[in-house]
């Protein structure tokens, strides 16, 4: 496609719009459609048929809103884009009262307040389309400004401008280590191979988060555009999206926005009329959380046993079939196109010194608001939960945030004014991982918080390496053991030595950060490991102690 | 092998000892060839190292991360040190946890006297495990006409599986499972007398380190694993 | 000097490792000058004695008396010696271990016996559901490996501890020797 082809598209669809005086957006992301915006969305159809509306009211499928908890979420918009209204919980016998309503006096019973801080404090980059456009059909991406950046690159931008933008954006991965995407792209860029690929990583296994699903579902040719500019920056000509299979909702919108845009001529060879080719393949992974990891990805790719293995060297000098490759997560890929499209100096002038942009997180566990939220970097923990979050339902006591996931760490109440970035998570012995964020009050146990965690990375260990196949089922059986009020000083002492083994010595990622829920919640909540121990009591009332005389058997 | 690197020299120190060496050889290859002993158990002379039994790991100096020295190549004035009191604590804690990890009873193993995992413990001083054995229930197979797989004895260090991969060429062996679950396999986890692709060369019976694979009818005195795998290899080398 | 007092158990174990000790030909001569037996099977003597210096004892924890008696000797007993791998490791009797006790005690006494075929309750120890290695019972301060131990490491190891030494055991044997 041309840029000419590319801007009559945008024309059509704009005029198409212009007849519609309504549009009704239904959430059909998974959060939404889980409680049946589905039904929702044939019922609001239907309505509008009925009542002879269809020229005048567009009623279509939107990504995500982000109030998950409140779904189905529908919002209502006029010609020009602006809200009218939101409504929540909104099922298919409301249909008639939603479609009366377009225009008219809300519905009273149904709405759902955007005022409130959980959307007002938002600033949305990654999903900035989330909830505006029909993630099925690429004409609504490209009226939002899509495939721009893309054809500003090809157009005016040498592939080292592009790895310059990126780099002076101050981007960092997000995929959860927080590597430098400007120096990883150089590294690809400069290697010399005629071969390289680019890999979105979209494993997504964190449990509890559930932002990459998000914006694949909701926005996918988004991730497109950001991988098909990072393939020109490096010179790659094959691109492999890396999805997990639990998500056939989000690769059956891959699937279908990579048909699309190779229909238009922005995915394949020659795209916009340059000589610059690129396809995009998906491929299932088959539900191992290691997988995310990016040489055991690599190996699933290439139909291996997906395991880890040594790096150096790293997959930018020697990656997919000993190829350069690129690999970036999802909402790493998903704020390339903004970035250039407004340049890196806008970029970095949001977030913290070292920390650009915004993070988008899962709100989830005892908090009001569970949902997606995206905020700039640098935004107060205690903001994040009470603020946006709506703090903590049923009047409970906040204990503590777990963000990272089974790689994270539990952060207690006295760093609730912490700001949140890459840096200051770290400095409290957690992670900012992918974005989870499990909210947990005065009714979790912390011993057996750490003991979930540690059951999880027992079983999603590869096996390969000996300190994390045998050393988290070694700790995992002490911290039953904690639970149960068995557990002995000695077998305590034992635990700490076996945190500091994993970390230092571990293959890859999975066993090095396998013990950070346990040193956290031992650094922050040795009160609770000692009350199981010597006060065969839990505190939180959630571990069974053994009677003293079972223990003897 | 790649030939940029095979054509570098580069000088670096190994336990304050100086060392030349091309650049695509590994810390391990450039310490034994300087006399430096680097304990190994997955390592295999011949075959691909694969960095999973962590007992290699070195410090070099300016990265707080260790690196296991079978797999990871030398660079420009790199400064190796092999024997810390950290790495030597962390060594002996692997082994007990290979040794806590499944069923090792080296009195009426045939691998007796001959098996690398005891001969480890003893080299690295290790009288005792302080972690609590996990007892596992495993399978033992004897299906086979000549030879006996015993998970009871597998340390997982993937010898066979790349014996017969890399230098056979049948792929029998792979693992299956993850984590402590995690098991070596023959074929798709079928009984290794049923094998339609094992040639009966005996390869994986030399090269595992520990009674984990045998031949049928030894004695703890006779089951001697030799090491004509590495010649193989070696001879293969030259002619490529 | 006063003699050393020692001891010596024979817990879950073959008596392999007590054969080894007594198999030091003329050194046990020199031993016996040197010590005194206070608490031995081969010592008539029904009660564990007090203020014991060196107890070496063969053979994993079984059975509730085991622990009990491993208890008494660790009160009584300055300095602890895990002779053998079956009280170090568990060793054979641990490989009952992936087994249900009953199961264990209706193939030998029941499946597998020709004559009286009743599993014995009275007057034995209660086994527990786990054979286990001494050292997780009480703290052990020698551990000396084999099966059994050479009788010359063993007889270095006693010489070693009279003299006041750290034994060195690492070198004259290992697991299964
Ligand atoms: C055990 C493990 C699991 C991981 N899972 C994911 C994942 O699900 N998604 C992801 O993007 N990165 C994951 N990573 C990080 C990747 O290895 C890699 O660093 C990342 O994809 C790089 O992209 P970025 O630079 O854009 O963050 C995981 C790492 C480890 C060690
Ligand atoms: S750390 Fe765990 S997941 Fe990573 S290679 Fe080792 S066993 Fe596999
Ligand atoms: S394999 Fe080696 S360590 Fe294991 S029981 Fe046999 S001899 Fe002992
Ligand atoms: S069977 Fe032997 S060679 Fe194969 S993984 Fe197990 S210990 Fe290693
Ligand atoms: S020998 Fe290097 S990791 Fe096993």
């Amino acid at each position: 496609m041309t840029a000419e082809e590319l801007n009559e598209l945008i024309e059509q669809e704009v005029e198409a719009n212009k007849l519609f005086v309504h549009s009704i957006n239904v959430c059909v992301a998974a959060g939404c459609l889980s409680s049946h915006a589905d039904q929702t969305l044939d019922a609001l159809k239907k309505e509008v048929k009925a009542k002879g509306l269809d020229k005048e009211i567009k009623v279509k499928g939107v990504g995500c809103m982000g109030l998950c908890a409140a779904g189905p979420l529908v919002e209502i918009r006029d010609a020009s884009n602006a809200a009218q209204v939101m409504y929540q919980g909104v099922q298919g016998e409301h249909a008639e009262q939603v479609v009366a309503s377009a225009g008219k006096q809300s519905v009273q019973s149904l709405v759902c307040d955007t005022s409130i801080p959980f959307f007002a404090k938002q600033v949305k980059i990654v999903l900035e389309n989330c909830g505006l456009i029909d993630p099925e059909r690429i004409e609504e991406y490209i009226v939002a400004e899509g495939y721009r950046a893309l054809q500003k690159c090809l157009q005016e931008l040498a592939p080292t401008k592009v790895v310059e933008e990126v780099t002076k954006s101050g981007l960092r991965g997000r995929g959860g280590a927080g590597f430098p995407t400007g120096l990883k792209w150089a590294t690809v860029a400069k290697a010399q191979n005629k071969q390289k690929y680019v890999i979105c990583n979209a494993d997504e296994g964190d449990p509890g988060a559930f932002m990459d699903r998000s914006v694949l579902e909701s926005d996918p040719h988004r991730v497109l555009e950001g991988m098909a500019i990072a393939a020109y920056a490096t010179g790659a000509n094959r691109g492999y999206i890396y999805c997990r299979a639990e998500y056939p909702l989000a690769v059956k919108r891959l699937k279908n926005a990579i048909k699309q845009a190779e229909r238009v001529g922005i995915l394949g060879q020659g795209i916009m009329g340059t000589t610059f080719n690129f396809t995009v393949e998906v491929r299932l992974g088959a539900g191992a959380f290691v997988c995310g990891e990016e040489t055991a990805l690599i190996h699933s790719i290439e139909g291996k046993r997906g395991t880890p293995r040594p790096r150096p060297p790293f997959p930018a000098q020697s990656g997919l079939w000993g190829c350069p490759t690129l690999i970036n997560n999802v909402e790493t890929f998903a704020n390339i196109p903004p970035i250039l499209r407004k340049g890196g100096a806008w970029f970095a002038s949001i977030g913290t010194e070292k920390s650009k942009g915004t993070k988008v997180f899962a709100l989830a566990g005892r908090v009001s608001n569970t949902g997606l939220v995206e905020v700039p970097m640098g935004m107060k923990l205690r903001e994040i939960v009470f603020s946006l979050g709506g703090g903590i339902p049923d009047g409970k006591k906040f204990k503590a945030v777990q963000t990272g996931g089974p790689s994270g760490g539990c952060i207690p109440e006295q760093f609730l004014d912490m700001e949140v970035d890459y840096d200051s998570i770290a400095k409290v012995g957690s992670i900012m991982g992918s974005g989870g964020m499990i909210i947990m009050d005065e009714t979790s146990c912390m011993v057996d918080v750490a003991k979930f965690f540690m059951e999880f990375c027992k079983s999603e260990s590869c096996g390969k390496c000996v300190p994390c196949r045998v050393g988290t089922s070694q700790m995992y059986d002490i911290l039953c053991k904690v639970t149960d009020g068995t557990a002995t000083p000695e077998e305590i002492a034992m635990l700490e030595e076996l945190c500091d083994l994993l970390k230092s010595t571990s293959l890859c990622g999975l066993g090095m950060t396998a013990p950070n829920p346990v040193l956290t919640t031992m650094k922050y909540f040795r009160n609770e490991y000692d009350a199981h121990i010597q006060g065969k009591k839990c505190p939180a009332g959630v571990c069974k102690i053994k009677a003293a005389q079972e223990v003897l058997v | 092998m790649n030939s940029t690197l095979a054509s570098q020299i580069v000088t670096l120190k190994i336990d304050g000892k100086d060392c030349g060496a091309r650049g695509d050889e590994t810390i391990l290859s450039v310490a034994r060839e300087n006399g430096i002993d680097i304990p190994t158990l997955c390592h295999y002379d011949g075959l691909t190292d694969i960095g999973a039994c962590r007992i290699c790991l070195v410090e070099v100096k300016g990265s707080p991360k260790l690196f296991a020295a079978c797999s990871t190549l030398v660079t420009e004035g790199m400064e190796v040190s092999t024997n810390s009191p950290r790495l030597q604590r962390y060594r002996k804690t692997i082994l007990e946890l290979l040794f806590s990890e499944r069923n090792h009873v080296c009195a009426v193993c045939v691998s007796n006297g001959h098996c690398e995992l005891q001969a480890m413990a003893m080299k690295l001083g290790l009288t005792h495990v302080r972690l609590p054995y996990r007892y596992p229930n495993l399978k033992v197979d004897a299906t086979h006409t000549r030879y006996v797989q015993d998970d009871n004895r597998c340390i997982l260090c993937q010898r066979c599986v790349r014996v017969c991969a890399e230098i056979e060429g049948a792929h029998v062996w792979d693992i299956m499972g993850r984590g402590i679950e995690a098991r070596a396999i023959t074929d798709l986890n079928e009984p290794w007398g049923a094998s339609t692709s094992c040639t009966s060369c005996g390869k994986c019976v030399h090269v595992c380190p520990t009674a984990a694979i045998f031949e049928k009818g030894k004695s703890a005195g006779e089951m001697v694993k030799r090491s004509f795998v590495s010649e193989l290899a070696a001879k293969r080398e030259v002619y490529e | 000097m006063s003699k050393a007092r020692i001891a010596t158990v024979w817990l879950d174990g073959c008596s392999g490792c007590h054969m080894s000790l007594l198999d030091m030909d003329e050194k046990i001569i020199t031993l016996a000058s040197l010590i005194e037996m206070v608490y031995s099977p081969t010592v008539d003597m029904k009660q564990y004695p007090q203020n014991v210096d060196v107890c070496l004892i063969e053979g994993a924890a079984s059975s509730d008396e085991d622990i009990h008696k491993l208890k008494i000797i660790r009160l009584n007993t300055k300095c602890l010696v895990a002779l053998g791998d079956c009280a170090i490791t568990g060793n054979v009797p641990s490989m009952r271990n992936m087994y249900k006790v009953e199961e264990i005690l209706n193939r030998a006494y029941v499946e597998n016996a020709v004559l009286q075929q009743q599993i014995p309750r009275i007057g034995v120890p209660v086994l527990q559901t786990r054979c286990r290695p001494i050292h997780e019972i009480v703290k052990v301060d020698v551990f000396v490996p084999g099966c059994p131990p050479p009788s010359e490491t063993i007889y270095n190891c006693v010489a070693d501890l009279l003299a006041g030494k750290t034994p060195d055991i690492g070198a004259t044997t290992r697991f299964g020797k």
